[in-house]
């Protein structure tokens, strides 16, 4: 029993904090605010405090929550994506009118879903564990009602969000039909027995699976959502969806892939062979002609999805860590890259068109070198998280055989180079001004921006403690 | 006489599906969609699981239809011809690549169906029977799936907070 609670203890933590972020908005008395984020802040560093203490141990809560390494990296990185999130979130609040409570109760409930996802070692937890996640994030989307554009975006997300989860289902369901279990260490074993040519029913029900994954981590050719919902977003749920949604996925993914069909990896890999390509491909060149920054980080995040697919389709050891410090890497970066734009904004103006970044070096130094920094770790600029990230994963794939992967990987990264320095050029080098005001900036605005910085530095000129500790979370998970 | 009352309901299922997309007035779509809900629900009963057909009868065709029923009424969308996009005359392009595209899945899914050997589905009395008990699955639900069972209230709890977000007049 008291396995069973330590194991979900950070989950635990964080539904809690959820919890009582809502019910003190309720309470609160008029005309004075509840320090709301200060709660869901408390929440997310306990759960922290709480996956490092997990740290090593392994234990397994109610047969079906599995607090290995792997799942606790999994929830560092979330974590990290939910605080940075809170910190930048004050300001947007206060200009969008977003209701406080409602706002962050549904975001440290996405954080539990993402959590869940990671950890969930049976098929129908993580379906769950997929939809408390997913209608958290839609609600986020159109949160700003008023907006046409955010309603718009809520809409499509969440129709084609709920398509896609219905093939989950059927993949779910036909799993149990062929195997009689919903538990990952059962599929495993039962496909693992059976040394014949996998069945038909088997492939379908993988690739059903596979659809549902990819639908969520937004791979060619389930991609068409994301820059439509990107762009409707308010910036931060952007940033939030991009990162802690991809991330959760990621992992899911890797565990039901890595482990219960570990043995049909010549039948999978193919496949999703393909589509890192289309992804990888399709990111970068549509994302080249994008005039909208949000729209382009959108693109880019998708392009994002084929690198770390090809963590996957390696499937060895030193390809499973190299996509979770990928997803670290790929975190702090893109969630800074959208802060940024975020901050920026004002009420009357979104400030997310690329020409609106002109003369930003002038107005705003800080935020300037700070967009810069972001925007050349994600396309992978030595000493910055970016580069070591890219250059891990793609060794990885050349190390097991995968160099067509390496070469599509490295050509499609020098292309994004291009259009990660439009704005870069557009900040420094534009002879036009944009003629638009900028507000001034909140202090834990400034903390987040700091933090994610660090993190950009840290994870590229130190990065041997945190790939190391990537390489134990993946060692004897599956 | 057992396969006779499939293959009644299924057709019933299928007639009143093409009903749902065939009818002009979305009403009378919705009261199609009850039809073949109903349906199913009988199919089910023939598959042994009484609890699957009542919950559908009860869940899907009552409180879920109710609901669409509601909104109907409510949007007064009596006819789909009101709305001035639905008239749009369509490219017969689209229509030739649409008809391709359902004749290849349908190819598609008789292929794979065909193909696919049948799972090995355990044939016993008892296992059939602890599966389709109403017992039984409380005694699943509460053990084996209690964990799960959680989860779902925090999914509830998500889904009501999105709802009151979404449409609460005064933010």
């Amino acid at each position: 029993m008291l396995t069973d609670f330590q194991a979900i203890m950070p989950i635990l933590i964080v539904t809690l904090s959820a919890i009582v972020t809502m019910v003190a908005e309720a309470f609160q008395p008029k005309q004075e605010r509840a320090p709301l984020a200060g709660f869901g802040v408390i929440g997310l560093i306990g759960a922290a405090a709480a996956s490092v203490l997990l740290w090593g141990y392994d234990k397994t809560g109610f047969g079906v929550v599995r607090a290995d390494n792997f799942s606790l990296f999994v929830n560092l990185i979330v974590i990290a994506v939910g605080l940075l999130t809170i910190l930048f979130s004050p300001q947007v609040i206060e200009r969008e009118r977003i209701p406080p409570g409602e706002y962050y109760a549904l975001t440290l409930f996405a954080v539990v879903g993402m959590m869940l996802m990671a950890a969930a070692t049976d098929l129908l937890l993580l379906f769950l564990a997929l939809e408390v996640l997913s209608l958290a994030v839609y609600v986020l989307t159109g949160i700003r009602r008023a907006q046409f554009q955010s309603a718009e975006a809520a809409f499509k997300y969440f129709l084609l969000g709920a398509f896609s989860s219905a093939f989950f289902l059927y993949g779910v369901a036909l799993t149990y039909a062929i195997v009689g279990s919903t538990r990952l260490e059962e599929i495993a074993a039962t496909l693992a027995v059976s040394d014949q040519a996998p069945d038909g029913l088997v492939l379908v029900a993988m690739g059903l699976l596979a659809v549902g994954f990819a639908f969520k981590i937004s791979a060619v050719p389930f991609h068409m959502w994301a820059p439509d919902a990107y762009q409707g977003a308010p910036t931060l749920v952007t940033g939030f969806m991009a990162t802690g949604v991809k991330a959760a996925a990621f992992a899911a993914f890797l565990r039901v892939f890595l482990s219960s069909f570990h043995t049909l990896h010549d039948s999978w890999a193919p496949m999703l062979w393909l589509v890192a390509v289309a992804t990888m491909i399709l990111g970068t060149v549509v994302g080249v002609v994008q005039a909208n920054a949000k729209r382009m980080l959108a693109y880019s995040s998708v392009a994002h999805a084929g690198y770390l697919l090809v963590g996957l389709i390696v499937g060895t050891r030193v390809g499973e860590a190299a996509t979770l410090f990928y997803l670290a890497a790929y975190a702090v970066s893109t969630l800074g890259a959208f802060a940024v734009v975020a901050v920026l904004a004002t009420e009357e103006h979104p400030h997310d068109r690329v020409q609106d970044f002109a003369g930003l070096w002038e107005s705003r130094p800080g935020l300037a070198a700070l967009m810069t920094v972001f925007l050349l770790s994600l396309g992978g600029f030595p000493p910055l998280a970016g580069f070591v990230g890219k250059w891990y994963i793609f060794s990885a794939a050349i190390d097991a055989g995968y160099v067509w992967l390496a070469i599509v990987g490295v050509l499609t990264s020098v292309i994004s180079v291009f259009f990660y320095l439009r704005i870069v050029v557009m900040m420094y080098m534009s002879d036009e001004r944009a003629l638009v005001p900028t507000p001034a900036i909140t202090r834990s605005a400034v903390a987040g921006l700091t933090l994610a910085l660090v993190a950009v530095f840290y994870l590229g000129l130190l990065p041997t403690h945190a790939i190391e500790l990537a390489l134990t979370s993946v060692q004897g998970m599956f | 006489m057992d396969i006779w009352l499939f293959y009644l309901f299924a057709l019933v299922i299928v007639g009143a599906s093409l009903g749902v997309i065939g009818q002009r007035s979305p009403m009378h779509s919705v009261l199609f969609l009850i039809l073949s809900f109903g349906a199913l629900a009988a199919l089910y009963v023939q598959l042994d699981s009484p609890f699957a057909a009542v919950a559908q009868i009860i869940i899907y065709a009552g409180a879920i239809m109710v609901l669409f029923l509601f909104v109907v009424m409510l949007l007064n969308a009596s006819h789909e011809d009101d709305d001035p996009g639905a008239r749009a005359p369509v490219p017969v392009g689209v229509k030739v690549s649409g008809c391709l595209l359902a004749l290849l899945l349908l190819v598609e899914l008789t292929w794979a169906l065909t193909r696919v050997g049948r799972p090995a589905v355990e044939k016993d009395a008892a296992s059939a029977d602890s599966v389709s008990s109403v017992h039984e699955i409380g005694r699943v639900l509460f053990t084996d799936y209690a964990f799960a069972f959680e989860v779902t209230s925090v999914l509830i709890l998500v889904a009501m907070i999105g709802a009151v977000v979404l449409a609460k007049r005064k933010v």
